[in-house]
Parts: C-alpha cells; sequence; structure tokens
C-alpha cells in the first residue's frame, strides 16, 4: 500500500458524496471555496477506506478543485500547507509521535524507540516494510497533561511509556485492532493521577 | 485628503493611501520587493518598514493606510535596523550566484543589499537550495534564488488571470511554483520575469546572453498585435537581444504579451538581406540596380489601372505614404491594407476604432464581445478587461467563439442570429450607463462583414452606447499596421480594385509591403509581383522582384493602434545586409521609373503624412471621440447565419516574424501541441 | 484557593455526562431564554462588568471586543468564529471543555452570537482533535434537536447557525486572522491588520474571533452574575482559569483555578508537586510555549494572572505551565520549542520564514555545547530582528523562548560551550 501510485483519476464514491454535499452546505453560498478542507479529508478518507492507505493524490486534488471552481494550484496549496493531509501514501496505521517539549519531558524519545523497533522503522517520514505502519513526528498534539501521546489515524494513545507503546503496536502487528483511546495507565482524563484535587464526590454541585 | 508629515515634509494624500505611498509623495524612496503597485498588497517582504510616531514597532508602509497627522520617519536607527534585518534574512538562503545571475545589474535584492547588507554573512548554517522546475520555453527558474515576495503569484491569479502559480508547504519549506510540473499558459507570462525582483525567475531564451549593461535602449512601439504596447528595444551592437515592455499607463500599463517579448529571436532568421530577380521561375541573388531596372522595364507604358499595391499588417504609416503617394504618381486607385479582406469601412474614423480607449475599459458597465478572442488577438488588452471585470462592475457576454477569456462571461451564441437576440444580457446592457461593445475581426472578415458591422453599430445606438460622454463602439484590430492605414487612406480610390480584385487578375504588376497574411498562392499568374519585406515569407515565396525592407526595430516609424493613437517607434539597429528602411527604397525606385517622391528624408515624409491627417502629429494622443452621431456604416447586403471564427488561433505565429521564431515553435509545441507545430 | 462551587466546568474531568441531559442536570441552558431576553446590550454590559479577558492567550477584554461588532448591519452578515484550535504546547484544556462540557461552549456560541448580532457561528477546531469534533457535533445536534440552535433558538426570536469546520494540523490557524484564512478555505497565512476582523473578518464580513474557554464561560457569568466572576482573582485579573500542567510534575492534569494563584500551589495542590520536591525544580515556562522560561527563584513567588507575569516579562498565555526539574536540559527544551517554531512558521514574512529556521540551527548547538560564546550574543541579535517585524505576532512567539532562555540561564549556556571546548581542545590549542 505504501507503494502506491498516483492513481489518473479520483470520483468522491456514494457514501464520500454523501458527506461532501453536507460539507459544502457548512458554508454561505458562493463560499464553497471553504470547505476544500473537508473535502480533502473526506477524499483521504475514502482512500483509507477503498485502499487501505490515507492520502490524497493530485487527482483528488484536481477533482476537488473542479467541484469548488478552485483553480487546482489553490488546492494543492493547502493540501501541503497543513500536515495532516498526506500526498503520499501512508501505512495502515499512521504513527504519529509528539515530541514537542511537554512529550519530550516526560520520554517521547522513548516512544520514538519502541516505535522504531516494533515497527520495523529507521527514519521519521518511514512506512514499514510490511505497509503496516508510517511514522511521522508531529509538533504538540494538545493533551499535554497526558503526555507522551502517540496519535494513531485519529486516536490520541496517551501516557504512554516504551512497554506499553511496544504492547500496542505488537498487538497491531497481530492483527488486532485500534483499541479505545485515552490513557494507557487507567486514569480517566486529565484527573491527576493519583486522584482528584478538585470537584470531588462530596461538594455540592454548583447553583 | 489626509495631512500626514514625512521626514518632516508635510504632504496631502488620498484618505485610504498607503504610507507607502505617503512617502513617495514626499520624494523618499521605500525599498521594496513584495510591493507592487499593480498588485494586491501582501506585506509578507518586510522591507518597506518605517517608523510612525505613536507605534511602538516598525511599521510595514506598504499595507498601513495613512491617517490623518501621522508623523512618518523612514531614515531613523530603528528603520535602518529593522531594513538590515530583514536584508539579512533574504540572504542567508539567497546564493551568491551573482556573478552567473542573469538578473545581475537590474536586481532588487543587489541593489537593496548596497544599502542595507552588511559586507560579510553572520550566517553559518548550509543555504538552503531547491530543486528545479520547468515553466516552459519561456520563464526560467532558479527557484533558490527565490525570496517568496509572491509577486509571479499575485500577478498570474490577477492579473494574467491563469492562476497555475502557488506557494506550496510552508516556512522555510515554502515553495514558489506549479506544483504539478506544466508549462505557464498564460500570453503575458514573460512579465513574470520583469516582476521578479530577483534572478529567481528570468527570461529562457535570453538566459546568459548579455549583461544589462553592455545594451543599447531604444524606445518602440510593438507591432505584433493593434494595442501598440510602449516597448524598449535592447540591442547589442547590430543584434536585437530581447523586449521590454514600458510603462504606458493609457496602453499598456507595464505588461507586454508573450510574443511581442518573445519574437524577437524571429529577427534574426529567414531575412531578406539582398533584392532577388526570379528569372526561369527561379530566385537569384541581385543587385539593387537590377532589381530596380526589371522593375521599371515591367511597368513601362503600363497603364495605372494596371497595378496595384497591397500594405501588410506590421507596416509603418510612413512606408504605406510613400508607397500610396507612388501609386497615385503611377495613376493607381488599386490599393488595399485590407489583406483579410475584412469590411472595415473607412469613411468615418469612429466605425473603425476602438473608440472607447483601452483605459477607458475601466469606466465601461457591461461588454459585449463580437467575433473575437481578446485574449489571444490582445492580451494586454485583456487584462484590461479582466481588471475592469474583476471589480464585479462588468459583466461580460460573448458572440462567438467560446474560450477561456480569463473572466466569467455570458455566453450568448454563435453567430449573427445571436446579435438580434440577446436574451439576458439586454437587461444589463439596458441598465448599464456605459456599456460598450468590442467587434472582432473574426465577425468582419466574412461576407456579411459590412452587415455585421452595421448590425453592430446598430446595437451600439439601441442601447445607448453613443452619445456625447461615452463611445462605446469599439473594433478591436488584430494588424499593428491597419488603423495607420486607414487612416491615411490605403484603401481603393473611387475606381479602385480591393485586394480581391486585384488578385482575381485585376493588375499585371502587385506591389505587396510586406504582405504576407493572405493566400499569395492565388494571385493571378500572369500578376508580377514585387514584394518589399524583411522575411523569406509568403510572399516573398510568390514574388518576381523582391526587395529587403526594415522589420520594425530597424527603422524608425509612426504606428496607429487599435484606439487610433498614433505612436512613434525609433530604430534600434541597421537592417541587416543590403536591406534598407522601406520609405528609402520607395524613394528611389519612384525616382528610378521617373515619378519621384516630394520628400527627401524622414522629417519631410513625417510632415506629409501629418497634413494628410493631423492625428499622425498628435504623438501618443488619442482623441476620445463623442458618439454623437448615430448614422451607422452602410450596408446593403443581410446577415448570413456562419458561425464568427475568430481571426487569432495561433497566439504565437501571426505574422513573418514571429512564425520564424524558435522560441514561439517552442510555445506552439508545448501549448497547442504537435499538431500545430506540424502545421507550420 | 478556588471552591469547587466556583469552578465553571463542574464537568472538567469528564467523569459525568456529556450529553444534553447531564449538562442540563449541571444547570447548562438553564433560562437561556431569560438570558436573552436581556438584549444585546445588556449582555455586553454584563460580560464587560465580570472582567472577563480573553482566554486564548492575549487577555483582550471580552467585553470591550463584543462592542467593536457593529450595532446595525450595512447588509454583511456578522459572524462569530470560536478559536478551538488548540496548539500552543503544553496547552490542552480546550480540549477538556470540548469532549466533556461541550454544551458550554454550544450554550456560551448562542449567547455570543445574539450580543454581537452575528446569526452564524463557526467553531474552528484543530484537526486532530478528531474524537473531540465528533462529540462536539454530536452536542450541536442534540441542540438543534432541542430546539436551542437554529431558527427562533431557544425560543429567543434569533436565528443561530452553528457549523464546526475542522482544520488539519498547522499551529498559525491559532492566529485569529490565519484561522479566517483557513476558514475561507486556503492556507493559513495572517492577514495584515488594519482591517480588523470586527470590520472585515471571515467572508469580508463583521467577525469576532474568541477563544473556547472565554465563550464557554460565557452562560455562568450572565447566570451568576458578573459580580460573582469579578470577585474572583484578583483586580484586572479576574475570574476563574484552567490551568495545565504538565512537564516534571507528580501528577500531569488539568484544574481550573482561580486567578492570581500562587503557581507553587498550583503545582504541589493539584499537581502532585514538582518530581523530587519543590527544591527541586529549575525552571517552569507559565503560559505555553512562547511564553518565557522563569527561573526557580521567581517561580517560588509568582502568581499566576495576566499582569503578574508580564511584570516578570513573561506572560499567562494559555495558561499551560510545563515544569523542569533539575535533570531537565532546559536549553535543549527551549531548542525543541525553536524546531517547533521552525516547524509551523508559514513562510509569509521574511524574518520568521528565514528567521526560525537560523535559530534552531544555532539552538542546535547551543545544545551540543558546538557554539562560539560570541554566538550567544548573535542569537539573541537575531530573535530581535525578528520580534516587532512580522505580520502577526507568530514572530514574536518564537523569539521569546530563546530570550527567556538566555536571560534566565545564559550561565548555563555559556558553561555547555566551554565544557565542550575543554573536552575537545586540542594539543594545538593548548599551546
Amino acid at each position: 500500500m505504501s507503494t502506491q501510485a498516483e492513481p489518473s483519476s479520483f470520483e468522491f464514491d456514494a457514501e464520500a458524496e454523501a458527506l461532501v454535499v453536507a460539507a459544502i452546505a457548512h458554508y454561505p453560498a458562493g463560499k464553497q471555496a471553504s470547505a476544500v478542507m473537508p473535502l480533502l479529508d473526506i477524499a483521504q478518507r475514502q482512500m483509507a477506506r477503498l485502499t487501505g492507505s490515507a492520502w490524497v493524490p493530485t487527482a483528488a486534488m484536481d477533482a476537488i478543485a473542479k467541484r469548488l471552481g478552485m483553480a487546482p494550484v489553490r488546492v494543492y496549496e493547502v493540501a501541503t500547507f497543513y500536515l495532516m493531509y498526506n500526498t503520499k501514501p501512508v501505512g495502515k496505521y499512521h504513527l504519529q509521535v509528539c515530541t514537542t517539549t511537554p512529550c519530550w519531558l516526560r520520554g517521547s524519545d522513548e516512544i520514538v524507540s519502541a516505535c522504531k523497533k516494533t515497527a520495523g522503522i529507521s527514519e521519521f517520514g518511514e512506512t514499514s516494510a510490511d505497509g503496516l505502519f508510517t511514522m511521522t513526528e508531529v509538533e504538540c498534539l494538545g493533551a499535554c497533561v497526558n503526555a507522551p501521546i502517540l496519535q494513531i489515524n485519529d486516536d490520541y494513545y496517551e501516557d504512554l511509556d516504551s512497554t506499553r507503546t511496544e504492547a500496542l503496536l505488537a498487538d497491531l502487528k497481530a492483527g488486532g485492532a485500534l483499541p479505545p483511546a485515552g490513557s494507557r495507565n487507567g486514569r480517566s482524563g486529565s484527573v491527576p493521577a493519583t486522584g482528584l484535587t478538585a470537584l470531588l464526590p462530596t461538594t455540592e454541585p454548583a447553583e | 485628503m489626509a495631512k500626514v508629515t514625512v521626514d518632516g515634509i508635510e504632504v496631502e494624500v488620498a484618505n485610504g493611501s498607503s504610507v507607502l505611498q505617503a512617502c513617495e509623495a514626499a520624494g523618499k524612496e521605500i525599498p521594496r520587493f513584495c510591493y507592487h503597485e499593480r498588485l494586491s498588497i501582501a506585506g509578507n517582504c518586510r522591507m518597506c518598514l518605517v517608523e510612525v510616531e505613536k507605534m511602538p514597532k516598525p511599521v510595514a508602509s506598504c499595507g498601513q493606510p495613512v491617517g490623518d497627522g501621522m508623523v512618518i520617519k523612514t531614515d531613523t536607527e530603528m528603520v535602518r535596523k529593522a531594513r538590515r534585518g530583514v536584508m539579512e534574512f533574504l540572504l542567508i538562503n539567497h546564493p551568491l550566484d551573482c556573478p552567473i545571475c542573469d538578473q545581475g545589474g537590474e536586481c532588487d535584492l543587489q541593489d537593496e543589499a548596497v544599502g542595507y547588507g552588511r559586507g560579510y554573512s553572520r550566517y553559518d548554517e548550509n543555504k538552503r537550495s531547491v530543486g528545479a522546475s520547468d515553466w516552459g520555453p519561456l520563464v526560467k527558474t532558479t527557484m533558490t534564488r527565490c525570496i517568496h515576495c509572491t509577486r509571479c503569484i499575485r500577478f498570474s491569479t490577477e492579473v494574467a488571470g491563469v492562476p497555475e502559480l502557488g506557494a506550496t508547504a510552508r516556512g522555510e519549506s515554502m515553495q514558489v511554483g506549479t506544483y504539478v510540473e506544466k508549462a505557464l499558459s498564460s500570453e503575458l507570462s514573460g512579465n513574470l520575469v520583469d516582476l521578479c525582483p530577483v534572478g529567481a525567475l528570468t527570461s529562457k531564451p535570453y538566459a546568459y546572453t548579455a549583461r544589462s549593461w553592455e545594451l543599447r535602449k531604444t524606445d518602440s512601439v510593438d507591432v505584433f498585435d493593434a494595442v501598440g504596447a510602449s516597448i524598449r528595444v535592447d540591442a547589442r551592437g547590430a543584434e536585437v537581444l530581447r523586449i521590454l515592455p514600458r510603462v504606458n499607463d493609457a496602453v499598456n500599463e507595464e505588461w507586454l504579451g508573450d510574443k511581442s517579448r518573445f519574437a524577437v529571436d524571429g529577427l534574426k532568421r529567414r531575412r531578406l538581406d539582398r533584392p532577388w530577380i526570379r528569372e526561369n521561375g527561379k530566385l537569384r541573388a541581385a543587385s539593387w540596380e537590377e532589381a530596380f531596372a526589371v522593375i521599371a522595364d515591367r511597368m513601362k507604358n503600363l497603364p495605372g489601372d494596371r497595378i496595384g499595391a497591397v500594405a501588410g499588417d506590421q507596416c509603418d504609416a510612413e512606408s504605406m505614404l510613400a508607397l500610396k503617394d507612388m501609386m497615385s504618381a503611377l495613376g493607381s486607385a488599386n490599393i488595399d491594407c485590407r489583406q483579410d479582406g475584412a469590411a472595415l469601412d473607412a469613411s468615418r474614423r469612429e466605425f473603425y476604432l476602438f473608440n472607447t480607449t483601452i483605459a477607458g475599459i475601466e469606466e465601461a458597465d457591461a461588454l459585449l464581445i463580437v467575433g473575437s478572442n481578446p485574449r489571444r488577438e490582445a492580451p494586454v488588452l485583456n487584462a484590461r478587461i479582466r481588471k475592469r471585470w474583476m471589480t464585479g462592475q462588468m459583466p461580460v457576454a460573448v458572440i462567438g467563439e467560446q474560450a477561456d477569456l480569463t473572466y466569467g462571461f455570458e455566453y450568448l451564441g454563435a453567430g449573427p442570429e445571436s446579435l438580434r437576440a440577446l436574451g439576458s444580457f439586454t437587461d444589463k446592457l439596458q441598465a448599464a450607463k456605459k456599456p460598450m461593445i468590442i467587434v472582432g475581426q473574426g465577425a468582419l472578415r466574412r461576407d456579411d462583414g459590412a452587415a455585421v458591422l452595421a448590425a453592430a453599430w446598430s446595437l451600439a445606438v439601441q442601447f445607448d452606447m453613443l452619445n456625447a460622454d461615452w463611445h462605446g463602439f469599439n473594433v478591436l484590430h488584430t494588424a499593428a499596421a491597419r488603423v495607420g492605414a486607414l487612416d491615411l487612406g490605403f484603401v481603393p480610390g473611387p475606381a479602385g480594385k480591393n485586394i480581391a480584385g486585384m488578385m482575381a487578375g485585376g493588375v499585371d504588376v502587385l506591389w505587396l509591403l510586406a504582405a504576407d497574411e493572405f493566400e499569395t498562392a492565388k494571385i493571378g499568374a500572369e500578376t508580377f509581383v514585387i514584394y518589399q519585406g524583411h522575411h523569406g515569407d509568403a510572399g516573398a515565396a510568390r514574388a518576381d522582384v523582391i526587395l529587403p525592407g526594415a522589420a520594425y526595430t530597424e527603422k524608425p516609424g509612426t504606428y496607429v493602434n487599435t484606439e487610433g493613437r498614433a505612436q512613434l517607434g525609433f530604430m534600434a539597429v541597421s537592417p541587416p545586409g543590403d536591406a534598407r528602411e522601406d520609405w528609402r527604397i520607395l524613394r528611389a525606385v519612384s525616382a528610378y521609373i521617373g515619378h519621384a517622391l516630394p520628400y527627401d528624408n524622414f522629417a519631410e515624409l513625417q510632415a506629409r503624412l501629418v497634413k494628410l491627417n493631423p492625428i499622425f502629429g498628435e504623438l501618443g494622443e488619442v482623441r476620445r471621440l463623442a458618439g454623437t452621431n448615430v448614422e451607422g456604416p452602410a450596408s446593403r447586403a443581410p446577415m448570413g447565419s456562419a458561425p464568427f471564427v475568430n481571426a487569432v488561433h495561433n497566439y504565437y505565429q501571426t505574422d513573418p516574424i514571429s512564425r520564424v521564431s524558435p522560441t514561439m515553435a517552442a510555445c506552439v509545441a508545448a501549448h497547442y501541441g504537435v499538431q500545430a507545430e506540424a502545421a507550420e | 484557593m478556588l471552591h469547587d462551587k466556583d469552578r465553571i466546568y463542574q464537568n472538567l474531568y469528564g467523569l459525568q455526562d456529556w450529553k444534553l441531559a447531564g449538562a442540563k442536570a449541571r444547570g447548562d441552558w438553564d433560562g437561556i431564554t431569560e438570558i436573552l431576553a436581556r438584549g444585546r446590550d445588556a449582555i455586553i454590559e454584563e460580560v464587560k462588568t465580570s472582567g472577563m479577558r480573553g482566554r486564548g492567550g492575549a487577555g483582550f477584554p471580552t467585553g470591550m471586543k463584543w462592542s467593536f461588532m457593529p450595532k446595525q448591519s450595512d447588509g454583511r452578515p456578522s459572524y462569530l468564529v470560536v478559536n478551538a484550535d488548540e496548539s500552543e504546547p503544553g496547552t490542552c484544556k480546550d480540549r477538556d471543555i470540548i469532549r466533556n462540557e461541550p454544551h458550554k461552549l454550544v450554550e456560551g456560541c448562542l449567547i455570543a452570537g445574539f450580543a454581537m448580532g452575528a446569526n452564524t457561528g463557526y467553531i474552528y477546531i484543530r484537526g486532530e482533535y478528531y474524537n473531540e469534533a465528533v462529540r462536539l457535533n454530536a452536542a450541536i445536534a442534540e441542540a438543534y434537536e432541542a430546539g436551542l440552535l437554529g431558527k427562533n433558538a431557544a425560543g429567543s426570536g434569533f436565528d443561530f447557525d452553528l457549523h464546526v469546520h475542522r482544520g488539519a494540523g498547522a499551529y498559525i490557524c491559532g492566529e485569529e486572522s490565519a484561522l479566517l484564512e483557513s476558514l475561507e478555505g486556503k492556507k493559513g497565512m495572517p492577514r495584515m491588520k488594519p482591517p480588523f476582523p470586527a470590520a472585515m473578518g471571515v467572508y469580508g464580513c463583521p467577525t469576532t474571533v474568541n477563544n473556547v474557554e472565554t465563550i464557554a464561560g460565557i452562560p455562568t457569568i450572565l447566570r451568576r452574575g458578573a459580580p460573582w466572576f469579578a470577585a474572583l482573582g484578583r483586580p484586572k485579573n479576574s475570574g476563574t482559569k484552567i490551568f495545565c500542567i504538565s512537564g516534571h510534575v507528580n501528577n500531569p492534569c488539568n484544574v481550573e483555578e482561580e486567578l492570581g494563584v500562587p503557581l507553587k500551589d498550583l503545582i504541589e495542590k493539584h499537581a502532585g508537586g514538582v518530581r523530587g520536591g519543590w527544591d527541586n525544580l529549575q525552571a517552569v515556562i507559565p503560559g505555553g510555549a512562547s511564553m518565557p522560561i522563569l527561573g526557580k527563584e521567581t517561580c517560588d513567588t509568582i502568581l499566576m494572572d495576566f499582569d503578574s507575569l508580564k511584570d516578570v516579562r513573561s506572560g499567562l498565555g494559555s495558561g499551560a505551565v510545563i515544569v523542569m526539574d533539575k535533570s531537565a536540559d532546559v536549553i535543549k527544551a527551549i531548542w525543541r520549542l525553536s524546531k517547533f517554531f521552525k516547524h509551523e512558521s508559514c513562510g509569509q514574512c521574511t524574518p520568521c520564514r528565514e528567521g526560525t529556521g537560523w535559530m534552531m540551527r544555532m539552538m542546535q548547538r547551543m545544545v551540543d555545547g558546538t557554539a562560539e560564546l560570541s554566538e550567544i550574543d548573535l542569537l539573541e541579535t537575531v530573535t530581535r530582528q525578528i520580534e516587532g517585524h512580522t505580520i502577526c505576532a507568530f514572530g514574536d512567539a518564537a523569539a521569546w523562548p530563546i530570550q527567556g532562555l538566555l536571560r534566565a540561564f545564559r550561565p548555563l549556556v555559556e558553561q555547555r560551550i566551554l565544557d565542550y571546548q575543554k573536552r575537545n581542545a586540542t594539543p594545538m590549542a593548548a599551546e
């Protein structure tokens, strides 16, 4: 799947088309260019659904340009400006490791090593030989009190360490499905790990 | 008006002006890279920073509107420091390849570095480099030199209306380009070379040809269409190396079409540089004396009625007048300039002019285009239409061929029937205060051309396009020589034959003055053809005698553009070999055959021209006519039903010069595919 | 310290039902019709009186911002845009509001939209918050279903539509004009100001952009009254704030506290203290990545609000507290932020496009010790050449962390270089 070539054409399928129509409807008449971001996302998800790789080929950008009455180059600009649009094929599981300071302070280096080791990847941007994993270095994911974070496709896996990361990926490699998103150390959301310090259960609710 | 102080100088500028404009009004030069008067404001280069009292940070003067009472300082330590900082950032990743950069000597970055650069670099890292990308035959890219000012992106999006350029990725990885490799498809792409403040975009055909300071610069007028763009001809020795636009707000602003700029390499190829005589069916080189002798011999005892002349599309008015004067001296009224047989009515000037004027387009509030593709026939004028259309105040409709004109339009139909039924556009024309109609040569060069012209005029009357304040009737010409020819009366006199009549055996001797745009092979077999011109094209191929003339860069001459604006071009280089300025050739022939023309120098010929028609003396000016006389051109026959076919389909090859230009051939291959190339 | 009863976000941790029923049980949407019936001017006045300052980072007074919107339309519609592009490193508060208290945000949008005469609102949420966007959309659907949005929203006679627009991975879209560009379907490149969004925002129409936490706090303020909110915190720094405490603390967490809470209390009470104890503290970045770092001495006494932090040449920013104990390589921590800013620069302005990369590369040598001592001043100069010279404040944000490092830790940076030189001194050099 990582070896997919640029398709010569792209069309939204029925499932995607319904989303396209709904997305365009969110914006005022004549301002349909606003829908370029949702449409790129829909195209990328369609590619994931149909080919196993979430990416946006140039043909899809051209189709979006046509659909929205934009110059294709305006779509290319948008698709390359935002990090989440993959202009090249990626593996089935897109490992997006946050290494920005808050995650780094909590051991993101370990997570990177664990990903490399388990997925069989040597550098950021690489796809594993089995096509299962692509590892990307990402900037702050905005879940810093649950650092370090690994985002796989749409889901955040939080409070990771080397062991938990390796286990998580090993399971995927063995054919397991993605587990529910969230903390991997058992805590709920952004609650302090040793228990609440505010909003204690005994407190009367606000008036 | 807002009153502001710039470095102690008080100036008044219009409300809404930028601080930069205020500084210029005060005579203060503000360095800039991204800012350009004719493009939207980007504010990204940060070079134009100035200090404004009560503002804590330096202000980008290009984007900051003036406020009444503003106190602006352009030369303080804060300003100098800020600009030096910006300059340093621009240079850290800019290559040090000035010695081999074609922008050298006319590089904004180089120039500003003199003022704001430091003598050494504090940057110790590796410089960024960017891979090569191919934008087609005209614009050479060296994107490592790009400073990301985005002028090229804004030009192609806003002015050219062919949005193919963008900045992809972001931050220091941002790259200006097409993303998907392709040749730029705008007819105005050469302007990117002028706009680029550095050497990122340079002229591909001109690459490594010369350094700017070696060039001799001559002002002239473009002849590749009927717009009459102001140009500068840059030459070294006997060779024209490049053509650049000059600023002329009334005509081309500061733009130039790609053919006008890049067909220049056609000036060196297939040139007629000596006289030729046909003997036994074959042309042989000859001397001027021999050629004149053959002509004199052929004309001896021939009644004037059996002699005719056709003037070509790129002729200067002086040569045409000399030819006309010689023909009348010979007793001939058989002269014509309408090679394509267009039904141009020379009886009143407003019947054949672009009366609204090019700048006037910016006042129009509705436009109907008939039988024309202005993008290919006059790209610079088309940019003016687009400029107006972009304001949202001028709806456009088209009758004729459908094409991408770079602006939106309502398509009314393919042929004359649509002139009678304008459909929904009727309301827009009715509502408009300054509606205009453009009639292209495609609508006139047909059997019912006169009827179409009359019908178009009637529409103009019907929708009140003609009144004391406004003239909305426009003929868009494609030939640079045409209006001048009509203005000096290069049309058949009483009982004179037109081009069709002359071709059909109506004359025994036919004088072609650089006339190549008609089917010369169909000239009657018995007709003796004299071709006077500069390139071995269609006319020369049919000629019995060839007299080598001068191309437009090789002679002074007056050209009247489609608006009726007379403009003077100057001689940049000498004609090659034995070739001579055309009026001199005619003067010499006339003497040889005993009808010496009454002028011995160019000034005397010009004086004669002005005497004939004073408009030739109003150089650079245009008389904006009032549409007070609503009586239309005469038409006997009704309109037909055939769809209009535009005059220009292959923009890049329309004349003897562009047809032999390797650069234009490359453009044809890049844009129209192999077929068109093969056809040529 | 803040009492639980004064916390706006009773379900900050998502331990209760986030849906409409749960939200209503917590008091959300209560009396919304009456609140709107007070009228635009009264609502804006109340918000002004409350002293609410924008929670996104700049701290601009919210009521005043709303009052910039046209009272009468000139034919153009007005828009409310909510900035949920939470991307400032260290910050993850809006995420909790969106996933656990989405109805506070939705209700806040209706009130804000009403107050500024905007019939349409867009919530621009960062693309990575996919699951959060799903939940937000569900909450909006519930609100429509219950008649709280759409035509005659909540029976107010006012029509209000609310849409979610997902970003796609660009920190710069948190800058309000870049966000508007992005919402229009372009690259997120900040616009020059003027014109300001209130005059010409999205689609060329009057627009106000507010942070999630700002908007979500509004319903409670209107219910409990401006005096309640104004009484919390300190003068001109009133109300509550969600703090995100990350890094080298025992229990990283989010918590809603009173503005002006001492940093030390915040960390010790809620985050389980600094790893190894308070004395093991080395430094704190108090307000998200762009805010200059503070050494321990400052941290000992500093109060967490807009003005106190400004006084020590840092800032409250988004309320993200990044803690570093003595084991942390602070130079490397700041280098990583430089890398972040280099990665996230939109590339529009020369100083930022070229300068962020240069700074990052010099910082890399500061981390390794391979820089020359003289380069420290060069680095400082370069930050000054960027700061204040760009269209938006990103250039400043990229410059400040380094300035803060050099201010608080210059000896450390110098020592790193000297140590490296000592280790690598050649016999030649020793001569």
